[in-house]
């Protein structure tokens, strides 16, 4: 694959089209609310948006401040309206603050393990002969490793970062992404499109990303949206288990790791971050069931 | 049969609804069957005739609703029935066979069980009995060994196997009424006849009424005894088979028999001729004739003002038509040899052509490629095609005619023999190996509407990528060359700015060859092109492709398992069988006796729709070989209705080579043919 | 028959030989890092450096792999730092634990979920489809630990009909049997999530094809067409992924172990991890591995049965 190629290759749509394809895109976007579950699932992702995004306006303390004269009564007062935890840290303000890693990393190792996965299943898929067997081999091998597991040993060896967290979703959800779009590019490459591209001498290149990549968008979108909600929980697993973004700043999953010992006593500590993680993942999961339902229709 | 109907549509209209709204299919539609009586009702995509079968047995899903009128059945109204009065009427007294046999048979529970359940159902009759009874069936639907096919899962059996079981399963619980889906669409011409001849003899002997479905207006002159056409969910004619056939008097029931391709008719004698315009959605259902907009003999006063009903006519009892103008119309003739244009010249300037092509897949199979199966897909092909003409390339499902496509286009490589182009050896060169003018000389047009163009891309970025492509410079203006090339293929230039899914599927087609054309080619590779396209639209492309080929002296290879189309278009013809040419000469020779016996049986398969030309069918029997086999002798051997004996499965046929370049690969000589065989073809020209 | 077990045996050997190669030089990635788990952190670098040489952790990875092999395949897995016990003992009790857990969820995942996935697929849009699906989306996208908080809240902490923790030992009035049932429920209303969307979707996929048309149009109750047509044809492609749901059970509910404090094989990989003790970290590897590999070509064998098209 040569470099003119790849340039020809991304150049190609006229700026008519394009334009086209943006207001498409727009149209598509606005249909979300012709679904209900898509348009809760669209309304709770926003929120926690805004929260991240606000955060330093909402949180009415720092995060990591605390306050030793709640300590007493560490339940929700006009002080602080969630409580605060075991160290008399205000609740809300480590809520917003840790809606920001979670927001950041989820989506960009989503987008990571797509580019990946994209890559890997369109070579595998429709150059098929080697390169295939090995890939697919090389999925299975990483798809039979129990994850967990992997990430416990990869990140108590290397140690636990936000971008190691990244690294790790990355590669361990990218063969996945691969086997789909390796399996989408199997059935896509027997279209009579792909040979009319061929008899006109089109490159390898350009027939996987401008003739085969689009059509396979609809289910990458939802898978996109499931596989986001999915790494929030993985996110929120690990800070559960010790080995996820390092202490203090705010962690959900750490969040309640540090507290859940103290349910029987003050279960706030531990209930309130849980609602968090629990209510972001419903919000992409509904969005995915909703663009599901709407693609249907089509 | 008894005066009183066994079904009765009374004024039915039938809405689904859709997210635009209500949508009427069927607006209001009134016919009867009686008892055992085969009725026909034919129409395009589109007409409503599959919601007609299912609001029979109840089954328009949640979208679907009857919104006015009643089927009666046997003197009930089927919408009164209760859940189990539903499920009496249904399997025991109306049966459905439907299109796609494989598809209407659960994949995971043995054929037999499936035929059980039948009688043990309506009959609670034991196992015992049930088996009993489904063996009975299966020999009566002439299934040899019918204690092994029982045992079989449906993935195990053939097509034409496949759609036996489903009328098997039919036909168990002796219904009153067979409802037959497009039954054989799908299936190869020869299986059909095979299948069509059984629903025939089944219905004389057991007196079942059948309403029989179907697009094809062939398959409803064997088994029908009146017929229906129905256009925009309305009955536009009906009546005997020999009235609609002879004397139809509705606009819409002439352009279908004009724009249908007959083996007599060929492009220069009797041109199709397509209805203009295309069928419009039913929500817009403007009032008067459905039809109006696309009629020629179109009267906007008395057309498009009130609802046309469908009246009796005079003096022809059961004939009905719902046109203002039916008594005026001049009487109809089938179109036949109206011009008499000179024969094409016998130049012989071949442009590609092929000398002992054979390709071999090697299909790995086993953990390390140790079981390699080598398919044969073509084996010594011998064929030309002149410059300007068209050779078309017949056959059955599997005898290698897309194979032999993808060679000569470069999608697949020779692994034996010569492909020439121009005198160039290009059998070896995959499409990514050939140059940019060898790449702008052949072009290809592809079979399926629906995936022929990326439903990603405008059809403006398809032809103009092609015209980049394709020409030495890159057109200064690429949108108007884009608008060039849809005028050729007869589309308005606004319709570069669509995407795939706002076209319909005679528009994808066109789209398809202005991209092929877009580099101006010498030689232009069809496979399929219309097989998937209604009669009518089929006629406008197969019109396209000719005049194209008159203006532009583009030489075709046009690949088909339509005699009748082959016949029309085609100046030579291959008939392959088994990856192998069985026979190849011009059009009139290879459509004339002498005929290969695979020819022959092909041609007299073919559904011809004309009571009056009904031949004999010839049918096949046997197996065929796996492509995977190594023949001794001749490929057709095993079904051979005329085998000699062990000649033919230890000898490979000797080519017998008679005037003009007719050849004939049998082991029987020509002349012992010709004596042996009738005429199964109108001569086109000569008999005029 | 003969072929199929050969692959897949072939398989499972070389994702063992590539997984535990990868795992043991992951571990074993830093140079005297055992040595100085050993000693621990007050001893000199000489001291780390002799113990190093001394436990022949000098030689080059591929040779000491090895010898690692070797010893596996004999039945010697090393002996566990954390626990003091041989790896092999330590492996045996913690995954007897879980099997308990594993088989008692499995137990609870595999009927619930057919029979919601059918009930939902059966009919698309539905209400009972809607209702369906709702719920196995929204107990699909709470984590375990979050399900775990919010159940215990309301049954140990609200209502105190049931303990905290399954130690697995009776104590505190709580019998073992009272002590699985938080664990197993919050195991099965995760997974089963997922699973019930699984069989929802093929289910509805299922629905729509002309096999069923053909067997309601027989005349055949809806309860029948269902049970004799449908579900076997529905269960096709969700089997393979309900047969992976045992690898889950077994190597991915470190969470549920956690929160209750259940001495089970997760959290033991977990500790060994935390711990740094090497050896049971790159046996467990193994173990799961295996677990997952197997359950794999259990899911192919699952699938050849239901579906008599692969059989041939």
């Amino acid at each position: 694959m040569t470099a003119p190629a790849t340039a020809e290759a991304l150049s190609v749509s006229p700026p008519a089209t394009s334009r086209r394809r943006a207001r498409d895109g727009w149209r598509r976007l606005a249909r979300v609310g012709e679904s209900t579950p898509a348009t809760v699932g669209v309304l709770i992702i926003l929120f926690w948006l805004a929260v991240a995004a606000l955060a330093p306006l909402l949180a009415p303390y720092p995060p990591n401040a605390t306050d030793l004269a709640a300590l007493a009564h560490p339940t929700p007062s006009r002080a602080h309206w969630l409580g605060t935890d075991h160290l008399g840290r205000d609740l809300l303000s480590r809520l917003a603050w840790g809606a920001r890693p979670v927001l950041v990393i989820a989506p960009l190792a989503v987008l990571g393990a797509t580019a990946l996965g994209c890559l890997l299943g369109l070579a595998a898929g429709y150059h098929r002969r080697w390169i295939d067997l090995v890939l697919t081999r090389a999925c299975d091998i990483v798809l039979s490793f129990p994850v967990i597991i992997l990430y416990m040993i990869i990140l108590t060896t290397f140690g636990s970062s936000a971008w190691n967290i990244v690294g790790v979703l990355t590669l361990t959800k990218a063969p996945i992404i691969a086997r789909i779009v390796r399996g989408m590019t199997l059935e896509l490459r027997e279209r009579e499109y792909v040979a009319a591209a061929k008899m006109r001498g089109e490159s390898a290149l350009y027939i996987m990303l401008v003739e085969i990549l689009p059509n396979a968008r609809g289910p990458l979108i939802v898978d996109m949206c499931l596989r986001t909600g999915y790494n929030i929980i993985i996110i929120g697993v690990l800070g559960f288990l010790g080995i996820g973004l390092p202490p203090p700043d705010p962690d959900w999953g750490g969040m309640v790791k540090d507290t859940y010992g103290m349910m029987s006593v003050w279960p706030h500590m531990a209930l309130v971050p849980c609602a968090a993680i629990s209510s972001l993942v419903i919000g992409f999961n509904l969005l995915a069931v909703g663009l599901r339902e709407l693609g249907l229709r089509d | 049969m008894t005066d009183a109907p066994l079904l009765e549509f009374r004024d039915v209209g039938i809405a689904y609804a859709t997210r635009a709204g209500e949508v009427p299919v069927i607006p209001a539609l009134s016919f009867r069957v009686s008892a055992g009586e085969a009725m026909g009702l034919v129409g395009e995509s589109g007409c409503g005739k599959s919601t007609v079968a299912l609001s029979i047995v109840r089954y328009l899903g949640r979208a679907g609703r009857l919104v006015r009128g009643r089927i009666l059945f046997e003197g009930r109204d089927l919408a009164t029935l209760d859940d189990e009065e539903l499920r009496a009427v249904r399997g025991r007294r109306i049966a459905m066979v439907y299109q796609d046999p494989m598809a209407s048979l659960n994949p995971v529970m043995t054929v037999g069980r499936q035929l059980m359940e039948v009688p043990m159902l309506h009959e609670g009759v034991g196992a015992a009995t049930a088996h009993a009874r489904a063996i009975e069936m299966l020999r009566e639907v002439k299934l040899s060994d019918p204690e092994a096919v029982m045992a079989r899962y449906p993935h195990q059996l053939s097509g034409g196997q496949q759609q036996r079981i489903v009328i098997a399963m039919a036909l168990i619980a002796e219904p009153a009424l067979l409802v037959m889906d497009e039954p054989t669409t799908g299936l190869d011409v020869t299986v059909e006849a095979a299948v069509l001849d059984l629903v025939r003899e089944l219905r004389r002997r057991r007196r079942t009424a059948i309403l029989f479905i179907s697009h094809n207006l062939g398959t409803v002159v064997r088994v029908c005894d009146r017929i229906g056409v129905m256009y925009r969910g309305e009955l536009v004619e009906e009546g005997s088979i020999r009235q609609i056939f002879t004397d139809p008097r509705h606009p819409y029931t002439r352009g279908l028999l004009d724009c249908l391709p007959v083996l007599g008719r060929d492009k220069r004698y009797a041109p199709l001729v397509p209805i203009p315009g295309q069928l419009e959605p039913a929500l817009s259902r403007p009032p008067g004739c459905g039809f109006a907009a696309r009629c020629i003999h179109v009267d906007r006063a008395r057309c498009t003002s009130a609802p046309i009903p469908l009246l009796p006519r005079d003096g022809a009892r059961g004939h009905r038509v719902a046109c203002v103008r039916a008594a005026e119309l001049a009487p109809w003739a089938r179109r036949r040899a109206e011009g008499t244009a000179a024969d094409a010249a016998v130049v012989s300037d071949p442009v590609i052509s092929t000398q002992r092509l054979g390709k071999v897949y090697h299909a790995r199979s086993g953990l390390f490629g140790a079981g390699r199966a080598a398919v044969r897909a073509l084996r010594d092909v011998d064929v030309v095609a002149v410059r300007g003409q068209t050779l078309a390339i017949v056959g059955e499902s599997g005898c290698g005619k897309s194979t032999l496509a993808k060679v000569l286009t470069g999608i697949e490589v020779a692994t034996d023999g010569h492909v020439t182009l121009d005198g160039a050896e290009i059998g070896r060169l995959g499409v990514d190996g050939r140059s940019r003018e060898l790449r702008r000389k052949l072009q290809m047009v592809f079979q399926n509407p629906d995936s022929t163009l990326n439903p990603s891309h405008t059809v403006g970025y398809a032809i103009s990528r092609a015209l980049r492509r394709l020409r030495d410079r890159a057109p200064a203006d690429p949108s108007a060359g884009v608008a060039r090339l849809l005028e050729v293929v007869k589309l308005a230039p606004q319709m570069a700015a669509r995407k795939p899914r706002q076209l319909s599927g005679g528009e994808k087609q066109r789209v398809a060859i202005a991209r092929a054309l877009a580099g101006d080619p010498d030689v232009i590779v069809a496979d399929e092109p219309v097989s998937a396209l209604d009669v009518s639209v089929q006629a406008t492309i197969v019109n396209l492709l000719a005049e194209l080929q008159a203006a532009r002296g583009t030489t075709l290879v046009f690949i088909s398992h339509d005699l009748a189309v082959v016949r029309y278009l085609a100046d030579h013809v291959a008939v392959m069988y088994l990856g192998a040419v069985v026979e190849f000469g011009r059009v009139a020779s290879v459509f004339a006796p002498p005929y290969h016996p695979y020819t022959e049986a092909l041609l007299s398969a073919v559904p011809v729709p004309d009571p009056d030309r009904q031949y004999a069918r010839i049918l096949l029997e046997g197996a065929v070989p796996r492509a995977s086999e190594r023949l001794r002798g001749c490929p057709f051997a095993t079904r051979c209705p005329r085998k000699l004996g062990a000649v033919c499965d230890d000898t490979p046929p000797p080519v017998q080579r008679m005037p003009g370049g007719h050849r004939i690969a049998c082991h029987i000589p020509t002349a012992e043919l010709e004596t042996l065989q009738t005429a199964l073809v109108e001569p086109s020209r000569e008999e005029r | 028959m003969a072929r199929f077990f050969a692959k897949h045996l072939a398989f499972l050997l070389l994702t063992l030989l590539v997984v535990s190669f990868l795992v043991f030089a992951l571990s074993e990635f830093s140079p005297g890092a055992v040595a100085r788990k050993e000693l621990g952190a007050y001893a000199t670098q000489e001291q780390v450096d002799l113990l190093t040489r001394q436990m022949g952790l000098d030689r080059p990875l591929p040779v000491r792999y090895a010898e690692y092999l070797g010893k596996a395949a004999a039945g010697d897995l090393g002996y566990s730092a954390r626990f003091k016990l041989p790896v092999k003992d330590v492996i045996g009790k913690h995954l007897g634990n879980t099997a308990l857990l594993a088989a008692l969820a499995f137990a609870c995942i595999v009927p619930l979920s057919m029979l919601l996935g059918i009930a939902a697929g059966m009919r698309e849009s539905s209400r009972l489809d809607r209702a369906i699906l709702l719920f196995s989306t929204v107990v699909a996208s709470i984590p375990e630990f979050a399900l775990g908080v919010f159940l215990a809240s309301v049954f140990v902490v609200w209502l105190g009909w049931l303990p905290g923790t399954a130690t697995l030992v009776a104590g505190g009035g709580w019998s073992v049997a009272t002590q699985l049932v938080l664990p197993v429920a919050v195991i099965v209303l995760f997974d089963s999530g997922y699973v019930i969307s699984m069989i929802r979707a093929s289910m509805i996929e299922v629905m729509q094809r002309p096999y069923i048309r053909t067997a309601v149009l027989k005349g055949m109750p809806l309860r029948d067409v269902i049970l004799r047509h449908a579900v076997r044809n529905a269960m096709i492609n969700p089997i393979t992924v309900i047969m992976l749901q045992i690898n889950y059970l077994i190597a991915g509910v470190v969470v549920v172990e956690t929160v209750f404090a259940y001495p089970g094989f997760g959290r033991m990989m977990l500790e060994a991890a935390l711990f740094k003790d090497i050896a049971l970290v790159e046996a467990g590897a193994l173990v799961a591995v295996f677990v997952a590999v197997a359950t794999n070509i259990l899911g192919d064998l699952a699938y050849m049965v239901l579906d008599p098209r692969i059989r041939a």
